[in-house]
């Protein structure tokens, strides 16, 4: 593991894995944003997964899976993380210990459940939350979660709980950090590259579940709720709003952080044609937000009894159609 | 968005953070702005949350009357449902259900309890009763 230079400095980012990769690539030498941390790794995507249910709600996601974003890092940057689970949490506590005795900094995988700095209502239980460990007070560890403003604390009990909980995506203890950085970035091979591979999967997909194709189902779902239960109907509803603007997205499901790498990528490699599509997806994001909207207000109980399920899918299938105007755009300029 | 239509809406749900959002300057130019919360999204994670509490409070009067065993309770409580608590605590859904019901549930060694009460980060004693108040919608 390398030596850091510098003392670890706390950063508000959007999103939990990208927000901890930058800080970690950051900390160890590489400075890059979170949002060319989340450009560069390929992880902007769209799924609806109607057949794969967690806690009684479909899969929709605005991003690849969990762990997308340290692997499309590795791959595209040529930057080696060291990754390592544990069989048991008190060998996951043990390697964590020694690891920030040595004076590093480390990222882990942990349940969102478990960790007793959450607020109240966002306490639900999804296992594949990022963080960082910088330190250890008494039985205390300090963890910059990225998501929160300020840095917070846990007991060495609680976070070994949120880390070794059992389920879907368990962390199993997944401690990371970088063991090798790149000396040099050619940026102007490797964003082309990513931005155009970004944009053919979310066009070209081969299955209806993903990229512009799931947007496109999931507007279909939502006028089949018509003849669905009707708390099942809002609750789903409710459920699209919260995978895109409740858990960390930077705004609009990521549409935005989106926008902000294509216009750092622009600057950087000075074409415009990337700062005109980043003003495109900056109006898509804004799209998605009026989607987001429509949807808080139909299902506002008392004030509309009857939600428009038709308007809400036109809605949608207008953002879709909105959104792979931007890749198509990315597809057929110069990068 | 621009950063001056970032919402501050000062949302409960938040308590004391403020979340990143992404937002362009009066130049065009992308940063970071906190926010304090939209009411949209207040609006979606209060709903989830109530239905959370409305499942346990539910499960709650099935204790009371005899039909579930505790644990039912506080799966729910502990916004779980058969899947996660099943995985959480590595019993099977079958074996699960049938723990179900008061009379199993009563007789199961406390091996097992223990399983379900790590499970749910609670002591085994504390399983085989319900709390004074029931769960209510805020």
């Amino acid at each position: 593991m390398r030596k850091p230079s510098l003392p670890f400095v706390h950063e508000h980012a959007a999103h939990c894995e990208s927000g901890v990769m930058a800080r970690l690539l950051f900390h160890y030498g590489l400075p890059l944003s979170e949002a060319m941390v989340f450009g560069l790794s390929g992880a902007m995507m769209f799924a609806y997964i109607p057949f794969v249910k967690l806690g009684g709600m479909p899969i929709i996601a605005y991003r690849r899976m969990p762990r997308a974003v340290i692997k499309g890092i590795q791959k595209n940057l040529g930057v080696k993380m060291k990754m390592e689970t544990f069989p048991r949490p008190d060998l996951g506590t043990a390697a964590l210990d020694r690891l920030l005795a040595q004076g590093g900094i480390v990222g882990l995988q942990s349940s969102v459940f478990w960790l007793p700095y959450f607020p109240e209502d966002m306490r639900f239980h999804f296992n594949a939350h990022n963080l960082i460990v910088y330190g250890k007070e008494g039985d205390e560890y300090l963890i910059s979660d990225p998501v929160f403003e300020n840095p917070v604390r846990s007991s060495i009990k609680a976070l070994e709980k949120a880390r070794f909980v059992k389920g879907m995506m368990a962390p199993k203890g997944l401690l990371y950090y970088p063991q090798t950085l790149p000396e040099t970035i050619d940026f102007a091979v490797v964003i082309p590259e990513v931005v155009r591979k970004t944009a053919r999967a979310m066009l070209k997909t081969p299955v209806p579940i993903a990229g512009i194709r799931g947007i496109q189902s999931l507007a279909k779902a939502i006028g089949r709720l018509q003849n669905k239960d009707r708390r099942y109907a809002r609750l789903f509803l409710g459920h699209i709003v919260r995978m895109q603007e409740e858990i960390g997205t930077g705004g609009a499901g990521f549409r935005f952080i989106y926008a902000s790498f294509l216009q750092e990528a622009g600057v950087l490699l000075e074409n415009r044609n990337l700062s005109d599509c980043s003003q495109m997806m900056t109006a898509v994001g804004d799209q998605w937000r009026e989607f987001a909207l429509l949807i808080a207000q139909s299902i506002r109980k008392k004030k509309n009894p009857a939600i428009d399920f038709p308007a809400i899918q036109k809605k949608l299938e207008n953002v879709a159609a909105a959104e792979a105007e931007v890749y198509r755009t990315l597809l057929h300029s110069e990068l | 968005m621009e950063s001056r239509a970032v919402p501050q809406d000062e949302i409960s749900t938040h308590t004391n953070t403020r979340k990143a959002i992404y937002a362009t300057d009066c130049n065009g130019a992308y940063g970071i702005v906190p926010s304090s919360g939209w009411e949209v999204e207040a609006e979606v994670t209060l709903q989830a949350v109530d239905e959370l509490v409305r499942l346990a409070s539910e499960a709650y009067d099935k204790v009371v009357t005899g039909v579930a065993s505790p644990l039912y309770f506080y799966m729910f409580a502990r916004r779980m449902d058969l899947d996660i608590l099943a995985q959480a605590s590595g019993i099977g859904k079958w074996w699960l259900k049938r723990h179900m019901r008061p009379d199993v549930f009563a007789k199961l060694p406390h091996k097992t309890v223990a399983r379900y009460a790590d499970a749910l980060g609670m002591e085994v004693e504390a399983l085989y009763q319900l709390p004074e108040k029931r769960p209510e919608r805020a």
